[in-house]
């Protein structure tokens, strides 16, 4: 089984790599984009095969690692 | 004072922090390997360094965080052991639960290498009291992370409760966003817990502890734990 986590900055929380982003992309001349926040992409290989079990495990990893969930929200995606 | 310094893979302030220690409370602190589950007998005082833990993987200090020590510590911190987490370290108090809120990105998206001036905001706690309140004093910060942000309840509980031990500020005291050096909510360069006995903070005042480093500011911080010490003793 595989899965993706990802991790955001809340809303409100000023994210200055996506502000520094957000200009080089405006400075590279593409054109439209009116805002950048950054965040952080985790692909998992989970071992064995019961989908709540797993399901359970990455929630766990997100709430005591992957996240800081002070600042940041994260979402779990089962994918097959 | 017998203290411990803890060390993890990336870390490279412990060994100005152990001179600082030994030249101030004259013992030589012990060194203690993440991966130890205990700290040695009869600690009294914990210091986590600065440096670039686990090459400040994922967040900063937030896999140094979760080693078997800090468990340790944790259990040290609850029954009311002195802390003293200092720049990497700070991140590490904050990711560990032990401290509130978190170390973000510079507002200038630099990493800040130079003295600051910190304004002492009250001298009656364990890791202020060799100093007077409003007293200003000079020392290093070193930091890509050091903008310190908590959620709204979190800065006023912090300031409601004078938690707030150490502010950056103007050589003269003044504390404005022009020497917040870092965008830190509220110029927050050092806190405390709620008990009062795990200080974070970003600057680094083993650095000003001996002349050769042309300014000794730093070294109040520790003779003031040493006489607090001597003094519980």
């Amino acid at each position: 089984m595989k899965a993706r986590v990802t991790v955001t900055l809340k809303s409100g929380i000023l994210d200055p790599q996506g502000k520094a982003i957000e200009g080089a992309l405006k400075s590279l001349g593409v054109d439209g984009v009116a805002s950048v926040r950054q965040g952080k992409v985790f692909d998992i290989e989970l071992a064995g095969s019961d989908r709540a079990k797993a399901e359970a495990a990455l929630k766990e990893a997100a709430d005591r690692l992957l996240a800081n969930t002070v600042i940041e929200n994260y979402a779990v995606e089962m994918k097959g | 004072m017998k203290s411990a310094v803890l060390v993890f893979p990336g870390i490279n302030r412990e060994r100005d922090m152990a001179r600082a220690l030994k030249l101030i409370s004259g013992k030589e602190p012990a060194m203690v390997w993440h991966a130890e589950t205990s700290l040695p007998e009869g600690t009294d005082l914990v210091v986590v360094p600065g440096g670039f833990s686990y090459g400040d993987y994922l967040r900063c200090g937030a896999i140094a965080a979760r080693a078997p020590i800090m468990d340790a510590v944790r259990d040290y911190a609850g029954k009311g052991g002195l802390v003293l987490g200092v720049c990497n370290g700070f991140q590490i108090l904050c990711e560990s639960g032990l401290l509130p809120g978190v170390l973000m990105r510079n507002a200038g998206l630099k990493f800040i290498c130079h003295d600051v001036h910190l304004r002492v905001e009250r001298s009656d706690t364990p890791f202020t009291r060799g100093y007077n309140a409003g007293q200003v004093i000079r020392v290093p910060v070193a930091h890509g992370e050091g903008n310190y942000e908590a959620d709204e309840e979190t800065i006023k509980r912090l300031e409601g409760e004078g938690r707030v031990l150490y502010r950056y500020c103007s050589p003269e005291g003044a504390v404005d966003e022009r020497h917040n050096i870092n965008g830190a909510a509220q110029s927050i360069a050092g806190i405390v817990n709620d008990g009062g006995n795990v200080l974070g903070m970003m600057p680094h005042p083993e650095n000003h502890v001996e002349d050769i480093m042309g300014c000794t500011d730093g070294r109040g911080l520790f003779a003031g734990l040493v006489q607090h010490l001597e003094k519980a003793a």
